[in-house]
């Protein structure tokens, strides 16, 4: 990892917790509408690959889909606009949270559907390959969606099409509240690609270095035309499925998992010299004062026209 | 323009074919759009494909030997796999023709046209285009029974940001299948398989029809029929045989589903002052119901009788083949609720 890519992936992960932090507390306050899943704690993956991705490759994301908004680089404010379901948001306070997206940007939306990200995601590699444009299309995903029937479908054509793209899957223990260790029948989702034939990595999700580490080489395969690669990251949300979640369904042990991948990635880069304790410092402060911003620009964005009701139903 | 009679079957696989000329980014994928993928003797010594099946009717016959399998593309049997992919290829740059080989199996892949397809641009602020034409296949008369017969089109019509379009001639499939493929947003293209042999007037040239505009093929001032594909044909033998009673009727194509043409069907029926539907969907929350909501919510004082609609009944569709004649709207349905509506005009 090259300095400038530790500086970038402290950055964003900063960006995305106290984003979330921030949407956590403006949502208590009634200031947020609707549905919010939080990110928090699941940093080290959207940063770890995004970082290796550029504007013109693309990404699927999930129900909790702000941090990889973030790390694909679309613009902070208008998200924050969008989660609060105004005017200026990304989709002009259409889409909410579940449906925060920035096409230009690569990033093809959180979804509200789960694991309907599978198929968007394959095609947007059939796009690439049909093109011969030299990009890779990554499918976020959770442990929950790995029982829906499109992870199957999805897998398979990427497989047989030998797409390039990377599913990586964000195993945080649970789907809503159903516990991993219930509702699937193998002991991981990385094992399950060997059903597709294409390779199944796992890796700790709360270690940025590895997940960069498991991307690179799979960026390498889809590229290369050798096809698709499973990624799974073992991580843990902070919060609970929703906000307003009371998460009766951990149990002491779960309660108790306290690692963090900020800090752990913040000692790491200082030990590696990536990057000094001054600048790391220098880096969340920047990062609050980011998010900071970002609400003010938000709340103070007026709601949507009630005439764009019915604009951009059809092109 | 040079002019040639060819079936409706061949005139969407030329319109294909062209569409595929015309753009490099236009492909088509589904189950069995070539047939035999990856089968050594179906190369030829040019080394192009041959195809085996060119879709389960054969309509794509042709296309992956002129296009190659990079852009004819057979999927698994994994509606809701390659349905997406198409919805995220739509998003990313491609404009791919996606074949749902029978309506009826809707039920895996509904998933990336109602919530995906369907709501990204609304959604994503404007952003997002969705250039997907969805090529299906509808209705009753093959013998096919009730999972291969059903008429499903108003079921798609009914979902926000889906456009529905159902040709009832051969002119009109090639026309109205090149305006969809132009549409950057999400069409689909229902065909009744029991047009497929029906003959006509083609052009050879690249032409479209619009999308959204009824066709007015009988002029009349007693009555209006509005029919949608295969029912145009029911329409056309009622009117000529109440022409025979010396009674007017106006015939329209609705040509497109949704958005239904509401002008061209109240202009009409301000004229007629008497409608009938005929559609093949079951009868309830169908399209036939909702035009006849529409013209009794905005042109009641017009009407000179109670709207009637045609439909098939609220049963599966049968087997048998007395059973699926009498499940298929035909002319003698059409003149029973006729006759109801025109009593005054015979006194």
């Amino acid at each position: 990892m090259k300095k400038k890519e530790a500086l970038w992936i402290y950055q964003k992960m900063n960006e995305i917790r106290l984003f979330e932090e921030e949407v956590h507390r403006t949502f208590g306050e009634g200031i947020i509408p609707g549905f919010v899943h939080l990110y928090a704690g699941e940093e080290a993956v959207a940063t770890g690959v995004s970082v290796l991705l550029d504007e013109e490759d693309y990404i699927t994301s999930t129900h909790r889909g702000h941090g990889h908004a973030i790390a694909k680089g679309c613009d902070i404010n208008r998200m924050m606009a969008e989660i609060m379901g105004k005017k200026d948001g990304l989709g002009g306070g259409k889409g909410g949270s579940m449906h925060v997206a920035d096409i230009e940007k690569g990033m093809l939306g959180a979804n509200g559907i789960v694991g309907g990200g599978f198929g968007l995601a394959a095609g947007a590699a059939l796009t690439i390959k049909t093109l011969r444009q030299d990009h890779v299309a990554v499918c976020f995903f959770g442990d929950g969606a790995s029982n829906e029937g499109l992870f199957h479908e999805g897998l398979n054509l990427a497989s047989i099409l030998k797409l390039p793209v990377i599913f990586v899957c964000e195993n945080n223990q649970f789907g809503e509240g159903t516990p991993f260790r219930y509702a699937s029948a193998s002991e991981t989702v990385a094992e399950r690609a060997a059903a597709y034939n294409m390779p199944g990595v796992r890796v700790d999700g709360m270690k940025v270095v590895d997940v960069y580490s498991a991307t690179k080489e799979a960026i390498r395969r889809a590229k290369a035309g050798e096809g698709p690669t499973l990624i799974e990251c073992d991580t843990y949300r902070h919060y609970g499925h929703f906000e307003g979640d009371e998460q009766k369904y951990k149990s002491e042990a779960d309660q108790n998992r306290d690692r963090d991948p900020i800090p752990e990635f913040r000692k790491v880069a200082v030990e590696k010299g990536w990057m000094t304790s001054k600048q790391a410092d220098e880096i969340e402060k920047e990062a609050a004062e980011t998010i900071k911003k970002a609400s003010e620009f938000a709340q103070n964005s007026p709601l949507p026209d009630v005439e764009s009701l019915y604009t951009d139903i059809f092109a | 323009m040079t002019e040639r009679i060819v079936t409706f079957m061949t005139a969407i696989n030329e319109a294909m074919a062209q569409a595929m000329r015309k753009d490099d980014n236009v492909i088509l994928i589904g189950t069995d759009v070539a047939g035999g993928a990856e089968v050594d003797h179906l190369v030829q010594d040019d080394g192009r494909y041959d195809d085996a099946f060119g879709g389960v009717f054969g309509l794509s016959k042709g296309l992956v030997t002129e296009f190659g399998r990079e852009r004819v593309i057979d999927t698994p049997i994994a509606e809701h796999g390659y349905f997406g992919a198409a919805v995220g290829a739509a998003a990313t740059g491609l404009r791919p023709i996606a074949e749902l080989m029978f309506n009826d199996f809707i039920g895996f892949a509904l998933d990336p046209i109602l919530n995906q397809g369907a709501k990204m641009r609304y959604m994503f602020g404007g952003k997002a285009k969705m250039p997907l034409t969805v090529r299906t296949v509808h209705g009753a008369g093959a013998g096919a029974a009730a999972q291969h017969s059903q008429t499903l089109y108003g079921m798609f019509g009914a979902i926000p940001g889906v456009k529905v379009v159902v040709p009832s001639n051969p002119y009109d499939a090639k026309g109205l299948m090149l305006a969809a493929v132009e549409e950057d947003n999400l069409v689909v293209f229902s065909e009744d398989k029991l047009l497929y042999g029906m003959k006509g007037h083609v052009p050879e040239d690249y032409y479209t029809v619009e999308i959204g505009k009824a066709n007015v093929i009988r002029e009349g001032k007693d009555m209006t029929i509005v029919a949608i594909g295969k029912m145009v044909q029911v329409a056309e033998e009622t009117a000529q045989i109440l022409a025979k009673d010396d009674i007017s009727v106006e015939v329209i194509d609705l040509r497109t589903v949704a958005p239904w043409d509401e002008e061209t069907v109240m202009d009409s029926v301000k004229k007629t002052g008497r409608l009938i539907v005929i559609d093949e969907s079951n009868p309830h929350n169908n399209t036939a119901t909702d035009i006849a909501s529409v013209v009794a919510d905005k042109a009641f004082d017009y009407l000179d009788g109670p709207i009637k609609t045609v439909c098939a009944p609220n049963t599966p569709v049968p087997f048998a083949t007395n059973l699926e004649q009498a499940y298929i709207p035909d002319a003698a349905k059409v003149l029973r609720v006729a006759d109801e509506i025109i009593a005054d005009l015979k006194q």
